[in-house]
């Protein structure tokens, strides 16, 4: 049984600690996840700005390293969104497209797989400290990852897990949206922050970097000592310290 | 118009709106509370989501054989005495609605709420006849004394708080009127009172179409729409082509969804069923009455896979209280009659001019909030992508951006390409770099960095230290669960065999 790793280009690129905290408990698990190196970014930039030609070019190297894949798994649940729309994406070309379905049905985000794959809730980790969640909307709307990241936070020993004022409210990140329309973005971001800090947690987490980027962003620009981690992390962290 | 009206993008005129802090807070605090009563409402009622999809399959079905509803709704309307106009264009339905003002030689019109006769200018194409147009509803009768367009489907002056109200109603009365907002209601309704007496025409819109009886049915909180279709002899209701259902039994179940997902109310304070004209048994009515039936762009929708599920929308409002950019922008940002994301997908495709029409589509993070709340499942988040891409296929698309994404293909379609533009990227960014972060203010990074410091690239990408951490995790690796293991199997039998696509 094939076990792959979507890294995703922002995972890769900036926060490479988010890939080695999953693959890491996986492994605890008995999950040695594969990291096929063709992969590349699932092309969800252009697909969302329109561009469907240069999004089809990019999302081939995913289809390509995951071909033999029996499970892939990612740390976004944006990216494995966006594998979702291959079928749309490749509806013309019925060989591409039929590789798109497979791919679709064989996608979960991180504690999608954890939970539902492998029926994990409890890692036996410990993180004695106070915590919101800010749900990203793909992840939570779009592949319904609502309850999963709760459980697994709820089962931490120590974690304070404070509820996040309008959570579900979009944070402002939108991929071009953030460049394109930076006021309005501007505008998202910094009520997002604004709730963030109501809270008085230490840490902010979340499952999915561009949204954690962005609020890590301007908590940064205010000069504000929150964390940002990952869920991902905060597990791996926790079971370090059990 | 208003304000925002004037600013000719919509950059512009968002930037007007994030700059106008009464504006921002009197549309949060009533969306808020709309939304909040929204949900308090579904859970209330249970098996939310079981409703909607019902909603959705019966507004499938009828704009699927929307043909039929209408030929039935057109010939019962017709049996009860209603003179039923069908308009292709804006310009048929203004000027089937002069000509009746005209015939009727009517001084002034009372309108009940109607987006469609917002649509079609109708109040200022009356007027250009020297007909008055009084709107009655109170939010829209305020924006009408501004001078300006709804910024909300459901509550028109969203954008207005009780003292730009008082200003205006005080001007109209002639004395300082406290801000009240019992005060202000009562002088509204002592003056429209007289309007209603003296009016010719009640002229209204309509939320559903029943088409086997031929009847119209409106919802409405402030009993302005009664005393609109009772009072006046004439009555000319004017209605979007795909407002029909096809039964009173399917109106049971828009009844459930549309005043939970508008307002948050159960039901409406007042929902009229209107069949014809007054009978000689009834004790009050409309003599005479018109439906109009407007097409306006809406039957271009129909036969396009991506579009036509924006004839299912019942104006609810419930995508626009949700949307995090509405939120920030209010409704005079989108520059169209409907705003919010349902206007931002609507206002384009009705107008037919997709690729010419601006930025509005880019002015939406995708985040699927709308869908979410939208009691017929409409995927406005998915046709936002759709409009995008229309407007690169009309080669309407922005130079910069389209060089920036043919770059981002050309890197991106090679794991080769991609890890040398990293590299480089770790080289350049030693320019720029300052205590782990990127704050520079210039080219694309200029409005994201306004907000936000930038991250910079680690020494070492994931890839680059794959071998090491692959080496690391041979040792010590568990052994799989068999439990979880056969749990696995299972699910990929399941996948080949069909299923399995549905998890998430």
């Amino acid at each position: 049984m094939k076990v792959s790793l979507f890294i995703t280009c922002l995972s890769d690129t900036l926060y490479p600690r988010v890939g080695e905290a999953m693959v890491k408990l996986l492994a605890r698990y008995g999950i040695q996840l594969h990291f096929p190196t063709v992969q590349t970014c699932c092309g969800q930039p252009a697909f969302n700005s329109g561009y469907w030609k240069e999004a089809r070019e990019t999302a081939k190297t995913i289809l390509d390293a995951f071909e033999d894949s029996d499970f892939v798994i990612s740390p976004s649940g944006s990216c494995t969104g966006m594998i979702h729309h291959y079928p749309k994406l490749f509806e013309a070309d019925s060989h591409m497209h039929a590789r798109a379905v497979k791919l679709q049905s064989k996608s979960y985000e991180f504690t999608q797989f954890l939970v539902q794959v492998l029926g994990v809730k409890d890692l036996g980790a410990v993180f004695p400290h106070k915590v919101t969640y800010h749900p990203s909307c793909h992840g939570s709307r779009l592949l319904g990852v609502k309850e999963e990241p709760l459980e697994l936070m709820r089962n931490v020993v120590g974690l304070e897990l404070v509820p996040l004022p309008f959570a579900e409210d979009c944070c402002g990140f939108g991929g071009t949206f953030a460049v394109k329309m930076a006021d309005i973005s501007g505008a998202m971001v910094t009520e997002k922050v604004d709730h963030v800090l109501e809270t008085e947690a230490e840490v902010l987490v979340g499952l999915d970097l561009a949204c954690l980027m962005n609020i890590a962003g301007n908590l940064r620009y205010r000069n504000q000592p929150v964390k940002v981690m990952h869920l991902a992390e905060l597990l791996y962290e926790g079971v370090n310290q059990a | 118009m208003s304000t925002a009206g004037a600013a000719s993008t919509v950059k512009e005129r968002a930037d007007l709106a994030l700059n106008d802090e009464f504006l921002r807070k009197a549309v949060k605090f009533t969306t808020e509370r709309l939304r909040n009563g929204k949900k308090q409402a579904s859970d209330e009622h249970g098996n939310w989501d079981d409703w909607r999809e019902r909603g959705r399959q019966i507004r499938l079905h009828t704009i699927a054989h929307l043909d039929y509803y209408l030929n039935l709704f057109a010939d019962q309307a017709r049996a009860n005495g209603v003179h039923v106009h069908f308009a292709e264009t804006s310009a048929e339905a203004v000027k089937l609605s002069l000509e009746i003002a005209q015939r009727k030689q009517a001084k002034s019109v009372v309108k009940s709420k109607s987006m469609v006769t917002e649509e079609l200018h109708l109040n200022h194409e009356l007027e250009s006849i020297g007909v008055e147009a009084i709107e009655t509803d109170l939010g829209e009768y305020i924006i009408q004394l501004a001078g300006e367009t709804p910024s909300h489907i459901i509550i028109p002056a969203i954008h207005k708080n009780r003292y730009q109200v008082a200003d205006l109603l005080s001007k109209e009365a002639g004395e300082t009127l406290a801000p009240d907002t019992s005060i202000l209601a009562g002088f509204v309704r002592k003056k429209l009172r007289e309007k209603f007496l003296e009016a010719d025409i009640g002229m209204t819109g309509c939320n559903f179409a029943i088409a086997e009886t031929g009847s119209m049915v409106l919802f409405e909180n402030e009993g302005n729409a009664r005393m609109v279709t009772t009072v006046p002899k004439t009555q000319i209701t004017l209605m979007g082509m795909e407002r029909i259902i096809p039964s009173w039994s399917d109106l049971e179940v828009m009844a459930t969804l549309l005043p939970r997902s508008a307002t948050g109310q159960k039901l409406t304070v007042y929902m009229s069923g209107i069949t014809g004209p007054r009978r000689d048994v009834d004790a009050d009515g409309p003599d005479e009455m018109h439906i109009i039936i407007v097409d306006n762009g809406r039957s271009l929708q129909l036969g396009d896979p991506e579009f036509q599920e924006l004839l299912n929308c019942i104006r609810c409002g419930a995508c626009l209280n949700a949307c995090p950019v509405y939120r920030h922008i209010g409704g005079h940002a989108y520059g169209g009659t409907y705003s919010g994301p349902i206007g931002a997908v609507l206002t384009p495709a009705l107008n037919k001019n997709v690729g010419e029409w601006d930025d509005i589509a880019n002015a939406s993070s995708l985040c699927g909030a709308c869908y979410e709340a939208c009691p017929v499942k409409i995927p406005l988040h998915e046709m936002l992508i759709y409009l995008r891409r229309r407007k690169l296929e009309q080669g309407h698309g922005n130079a910069a951006e389209s060089l920036g994404m043919k770059g981002f293909a050309a890197v991106m379609g090679s794991a080769r390409r991609y890890s040398t533009l990293v590299k480089l990227g770790k080289l350049g960014q030693k320019l720029v770099v300052r205590d782990g972060g990127i704050r520079l203010k210039l080219g694309p990074l200029k409005g994201w960095n306004t907000y936000r410091v930038t991250p910079s690239l680690p020494k070492k990408s994931f890839r680059d230290q794959w071998g090491t951490l692959e080496q690391e995790l041979r040792h010590g690796l568990q052994e799989l669960d068999p439990a979880v293991k056969s749990r696995m199997e299972a699910i990929m039998r399941d996948r080949d065999s069909g299923g399995g696509n549905g998890h998430g």
